[in-house]
């Protein structure tokens, strides 16, 4: 680290929803790079190798621990594309309103929470 | 021009003109995510099963295995876009720091080419294939 004064980092800021928001854009974005797109190509890369291959990736796909990577994989999709949406609004110079900011902060996180449920629901369900 | 201190190196030669190139880039291939996202996130819920079959007959199909090509490219695109600034914000050792970036072009590339060729192999197989059928 520098040898000299730094100015206050995470340690001392109180916790507010465009925080959070902001942190878990991060996380889900390189979540789904790192272990999304390796998932990606191996289910393709599957498809095109034939029936074997593929009835080898939806084994493990299907299995409790490929259900867990897989649905944490949907919630990181619907996470990162409800929080990029409000980046788009940030662009355009809107909500920046403490209020606004904090109601599309505390939106885009319900919003990913309730597209993951809504999704896994109807691959249940039909 | 100075070559004392640093903003003196710099001073007077005007902007690059490329600094928000890669904000933009990755704002680009932003949209592209969403449109190819929301086709992939309805492909499987109208799907009827995820058997071999299915959709092996669907993403094989042109339009699909062209949407599918083209979200690969930018959600690749996208992601190295994404890890470049993980790791100019947390690897600040300069030697490091190219390695990582040096590992993320090999990542990313390699990743986008492998899944390209399945994507060609898929589609030109299953049609010969589906021709004998």
């Amino acid at each position: 680290m520098a040898n000299r004064p730094l100015s206050p980092h995470l340690g001392i800021w109180k916790w507010g929803p465009h925080m959070l928001v902001s942190i878990l854009h991060r996380v889900s974005g390189d979540g789904l790079a790192l272990v999304g797109l390796p998932v990606l190509v191996w289910w393709i890369a599957a498809m095109a190798s034939g029936p074997a291959a593929y009835d080898s990736f939806l084994s493990h796909a299907t299995a409790p621990y490929g259900m867990v990577v897989l649905i944490g994989l949907s919630w990181a999709f619907f996470n990162h594309l409800c929080s990029g949406l409000r980046h788009f609004v940030l662009d355009m110079g809107a909500g920046y309103e403490l209020d606004a900011n904090r109601r599309w902060s505390i939106g885009s996180m319900i919003g990913a929470l309730v597209l993951t449920a809504a999704f896994w629901a109807a691959i249940f369900a039909f | 021009m100075g070559n004392g201190t640093s903003i003196g190196r710099v001073r007077a030669l005007g902007a690059a003109g490329h600094g928000t190139h890669h904000w933009l880039l990755q704002r680009f291939t932003a949209a592209g995510n969403f449109l190819g996202g929301v086709f992939l996130v309805a492909s499987f819920l109208f799907l009827p099963d995820a058997s071999f079959a299915t959709m092996r007959d669907y993403f094989a199909s042109p339009v699909p295995a062209t949407i599918l090509a083209l979200f690969l490219i930018s959600v690749f695109w996208h992601a190295r876009l994404g890890l470049q600034v993980l790791i100019e914000d947390y690897v600040h050792e300069a030697g490091n720091k190219f390695a990582a970036l040096v590992a993320l072009n090999l990542f990313t590339f390699a990743g986008a080419g492998f899944g390209l060729f399945a994507i060609l192999r898929l589609a030109l197989a299953t049609t010969s294939l589906g021709g004998a059928a």
